[in-house]
């Protein structure tokens, strides 16, 4: 196997986060009752006509526009023809030889780039599902707006397919294009897959993989089937040009069709639908709502002093980096909104199944919260109870960060005079830790600190009752 | 009761109260029952729901442009609820789910709809020959074909059964069954009529339009079923206004005709004498050329049977329609098209299907988008020149049934005259000009510029108010 350089090209279809279908007025909906979300337009009914969606449309320019892509002022459709029950029309409206967007690239995150063919509009299929002695068919995908973005085959490993996938999926979802969510089919996958002696060898004979539907079974079948092709080129046979499909249940590739069994799309122009222009200001106004990418953003996390760990997960999810960009602007310290972003929260809103942004904690509320700490009013801790305080408030109006602090009682107690007495009782009470910690166990001062929190109930001042105990412990 | 025969003077009587839809319609219902034995021009009538319909009407406030005026629908037009099969076995049975923007247009304005007509199956056919559920007869001679596709529509207009039908017109369905029944076929613009609810041939050719006694009665139809339609991409944004220009002045180009479409004498003496009277009206008579002309046919069929093959590959029996139940996926597909299709469907699917597949591409469909680009710009310099263009409408007048059934390339040339105007886009009209020595009707063709519907109808006008051949009724009916 490492004789051979892999050669791998991704073909990446996402669905566009519109509010109706590509051609009709059906909702661009999951999760309903199948055949339920149709009309006489995308179930292919005899005399239907398809009009684009501008949504859509506009949408597949801004995504091509954050790929950093040419958008064509002139594109047209096509029909793509073929016979199966999930496409009512018998073929697929799409772009074959004009398509609406070219070139551009997917930035890897280290510094590399992987060129982009071509980016084209086109239509969603509907969903067949075989049982034992009979197929059922769904319709309500049929014409949800599709964009196809071929990748260059410039890939060499599947790790890099991965972080292709996942910086496209990133770069998709800060344009606010797609949810590309593989796991709900909004960000489907097809790889070609060849390879050769060297690096400037000429290509070998490739190999599609379809249905590769979530990013770990991305590396799993390019793991199986450049192994395949290596045993079978090592073995002096030649690798058959053919169509693959990945069975995750049996972790294997196996044959779908081979290249003479290649279907003929009969493509031609779509007659219904007159050519796409598209003006340069509707191309720059696109433009303007590509947001700051996420690479940028990454770089500038690092700059404000955040660790590339820190500011990879930050900028993961759009939602998250415009979170945590709030709390820092509002409390001005960037590793503490990194902190609380990135674990209490991550976790609320992953234990509550809710988007980050509809977390009842908004970024100001959640600055209050970590100016309190850093006024000394509250510690960490009390700081907390108010943060899961207001998290799980009922409806009504929100009470800030320092009425939760009143009703919690949780303000912090950083007086010495009330303080000192509390410690000198612990020191009594605790004769054996005072004692190894005069022998040099410096540990020890721990468990005296967390009884005195105890008897405090975590209001003390963990500065002062830190400062009292050394003093009080010096000889 | 006899009924006013025209559109206009019918809803002009029942606007006014002089005469009530239910009237009107017991009144075409009981010509159906005395024709169409003998035509064949319907499908089906629904007769029940024309008489709801009326009585609708008659409850209504609302007094529409056309009010009362029964008309017939070619079945490959969608009315939500009624059954539609474009004379194809292949949708045996299926009811419509929605209604096509023309025929509800027309409903709107207070038009009844009272059935559906006969067609060659989809459209593929120039003498209704071609419809799986029989033939229908030209009222002049009923051993004659009422020609195709829309014959149906124009034998029920011609022999005073509806003063008003829609048809369908790819490359020359409407003018040229127009012309051999004696009636007046419009084919408007492309674009003018919304094709939503058209159940397609040829989209970049089918246009929906008008067949009736007069011009006038076109221009009114048109004026309704006109206009812009938000659900098709294709459709032009002008709105339709009709014209009273009269012939004085209008520059009226003649073409040689192509060698291969040479017409019958008597035709040719007809569409002499039609030119002559244009031009004792006031008309400036001069040749143009179209030298792509004959290249018509061959672009013509390349890019209607390609678009055609691509249009019928819905009709799979998966979701409506008939089906020829089947073990595996394939032969459910091969059995139930086999079964479906009559033999002119599936000679075009093949033919376009081959036009359109890999490694053909570029030789014929590309080539004949080519000659296309060809013609249109034929057209437009020769209207450069000229207001209107006149010609005949078809070479042959009706031919006796059975004559050409076997011989499909013959009939294919027949629409040599036709097609050009698909191809370009242009409107089109087909009005009577008289009668051949076996006194079937002969049609003249007037061909107009893009968006000049309103001129070439009032041109058309101009000549039936100076004429009666459009006024002349097949045998005593």
């Amino acid at each position: 196997m490492t004789d051979w350089q892999p050669v791998i090209g991704l073909e990446v279809h996402v669905q566009l986060s519109t509010r109706t279908k590509l051609f009709c007025d059906c909702a661009n909906a999951f999760g309903t009752l199948a055949n339920s979300n149709t009309c006489p337009i995308c179930a292919g009914h005899p005399g239907v006509l398809p009009v684009p969606n501008e949504q859509a449309l506009l949408l597949g320019v801004r995504a091509a526009l954050a790929l950093g892509c040419d958008v064509q002022p002139f594109s047209k459709f096509d029909r793509k023809h073929y016979f199966y029950p999930d496409l009512p029309k018998g073929y697929q409206i799409s772009q074959y030889d004009l398509p609406f967007a070219l070139n551009g690239s997917v930035d890897l995150g280290d510094g590399r780039r992987i060129d982009l063919e071509r980016i084209h509009w086109e239509e969603d299929a509907g969903k067949s599902t075989h049982e034992a002695g009979y197929s059922l068919v769904d319709l309500n995908r049929c014409g949800v707006p599709l964009i196809e973005i071929v990748g260059k085959p410039n890939l060499h490993s599947p790790a890099d397919a991965h972080a292709f996938l996942d910086s496209l999926k990133r770069t998709l979802r800060y344009a606010t294009v797609s949810t590309c969510d593989m796991e709900k089919g909004s960000l489907r996958c097809d790889a070609n897959v060849s390879l050769r002696r060297t690096s400037d060898a000429p290509l070998g004979t490739k190999v599609e993989i379809k249905n590769v539907n979530s990013f770990k079974m991305v590396e799993r079948a390019l793991d199986f089937e450049l192994a395949r092709q290596a045993a079978i080129l090592d073995s002096g046979a030649t690798v058959a040009q053919e169509t693959r499909l990945w069975d995750e249940a049996r972790g294997e590739t196996r044959s779908m069709r081979s290249k003479e069994e290649a279907m003929d799309y009969r493509y031609f122009p779509e007659p219904d639908i007159p050519p796409i222009e598209l003006a340069t200001s509707t191309i720059d106004a696109q433009r303007e709502l590509v947001a700051e990418s996420w690479q940028t953003r990454r770089h500038r996390y690092e700059s404000a002093g955040l660790t590339a760990y820190d500011a990879s997960v930050l900028t993961a999810e759009p939602d998250i980096a415009d979170y945590f960009e709030a709390t820092w602007q509002a409390c001005d310290d960037a590793k503490q909104a990194a902190n609380w972003t990135q674990t209490d929260v991550l976790r609320a809103a992953g234990e509550r199944g809710v988007g980050i942004a509809e977390l009842r904690v908004r970024p100001n509320t959640l600055a209050e919260i970590i100016g309190l700490v850093q006024s000394g009013l509250i510690n960490f801790a009390g700081a907390r109870k108010v943060f899961n305080r207001i998290l799980d408030a009922n409806d009504g109006p929100c009470e800030t960060p320092a009425e939760a602090v009143v009703a919690l009682g949780v303000a912090q107690i950083s007086d010495p005079h009330l303080l000192e007495p509390i410690v000198r009782e612990v020191m009594g009470a605790c004769e054996k830790a005072v004692a190894d910690y005069r022998k040099g166990k410096t540990k020890a001062l721990d468990a005296l600190k967390g009884r005195i929190m105890g008897k405090t109930k975590g209001r003390a001042d963990p500065a002062v009752v830190g400062e009292i105990l050394t003093r009080l412990l010096s000889p | 009761m006899s009924l006013p025969r025209s559109a206009r003077a019918l809803t002009e009587a029942a606007a006014t109260g002089e005469i009530s839809p239910l009237d009107i319609v017991e009144g075409v219902l009981a010509r159906i029952e005395a024709s169409d034995g003998e035509i064949g021009a319907f499908l089906e009538v629904r007769a029940e729901e024309a008489r709801a319909h009326a009585r609708r009407l008659e409850a209504s406030k609302d007094r529409g442009p056309l009010f009362g005026v029964p008309f017939a629908i070619k079945d490959n037009l969608q009315l939500a609820g009624w059954p539609i099969t474009c004379a194809s076995r292949i949708l045996e049975g299926h009811r419509a789910a929605y209604s096509a923007t023309a025929v509800q247009r027309l409903v709107d304005a207070g038009a009844i709809p009272i059935g559906r007509c006969n067609m060659d199956e989809f459209g593929f056919g120039s003498s209704t020959e071609h419809s799986a559920f029989g033939i229908t007869r030209n009222p002049w001679n009923t051993d004659r074909i009422p020609g195709g596709s829309s014959g149906g529509s124009a034998a029920a207009v011609a022999s005073g059964m509806v003063p008003l039908a829609l048809g369908t017109d790819t490359g020359g369905s409407i003018r040229q069954p127009a012309a051999l029944c004696g009636v007046t076929g419009l084919k408007p613009t492309y674009g003018r009529v919304s094709r939503f609810g058209l159940i397609a041939f040829g989209s970049s050719l089918d246009q929906i339009g008008p067949i009736a006694r007069s011009a006038e009665d076109c221009a009114l139809a048109l004026s309704v079923i006109a206009g812009h339609d938000p659900r098709d991409a294709t459709s032009l944004p002008e709105t339709f206004a009709t014209s009273d220009r009269d012939l004085a002045g209008l520059r009226v180009g003649v073409a040689e005709l192509p060698a291969s479409a040479s017409p019958a004498a008597s035709i040719q003496a007809r569409v002499a004498e039609a030119i002559d009277t244009m031009s004792s009206l006031g008309a400036e008579v001069r040749p143009v050329a179209l030298p792509h002309a004959e290249h018509a046919i061959a672009a013509y069929y390349l890019v209607a049977t390609s678009e055609a093959s691509s249009n019928l590959s819905r009709f799979d029996g998966i979701r409506y329609g008939n089906r020829v139940p089947a073990t595996d996926l394939r032969t459910h597909y091969i059995e139930t098209r086999s079964a479906g299709f009559g033999e002119e469907a599936k000679r075009r699917i093949l033919l376009g299907g081959f036009a359109l597949s890999s490694g053909y591409y570029d030789a014929y469909y590309k080539k004949a988008l080519q000659v296309r680009t060809l013609i249109r710009r034929d057209f437009e310099a020769a209207f450069a020149d000229v207001d209107v263009i006149v010609g005949p409408t078809t070479p042959l007048a009706a031919f006796t049934i059975g004559d050409s059934i076997d011989d499909p390339l013959s009939l294919w040339l027949c629409d040599l005259l036709t097609t050009p105007a698909n191809l370009a886009g242009i409107p089109a009209v087909s009005i009577p000009c008289g009668f051949d020595d076996d006194g079937m009707p002969v049609g003249l063709q007037l061909q107009g510029p893009a968006l000049g519907d309103a001129k070439l109808l009032a041109a058309a006008t101009t000549f039936q108010r100076a004429t009666t051949f459009h006024d002349q009724r097949p045998g005593a009916s």
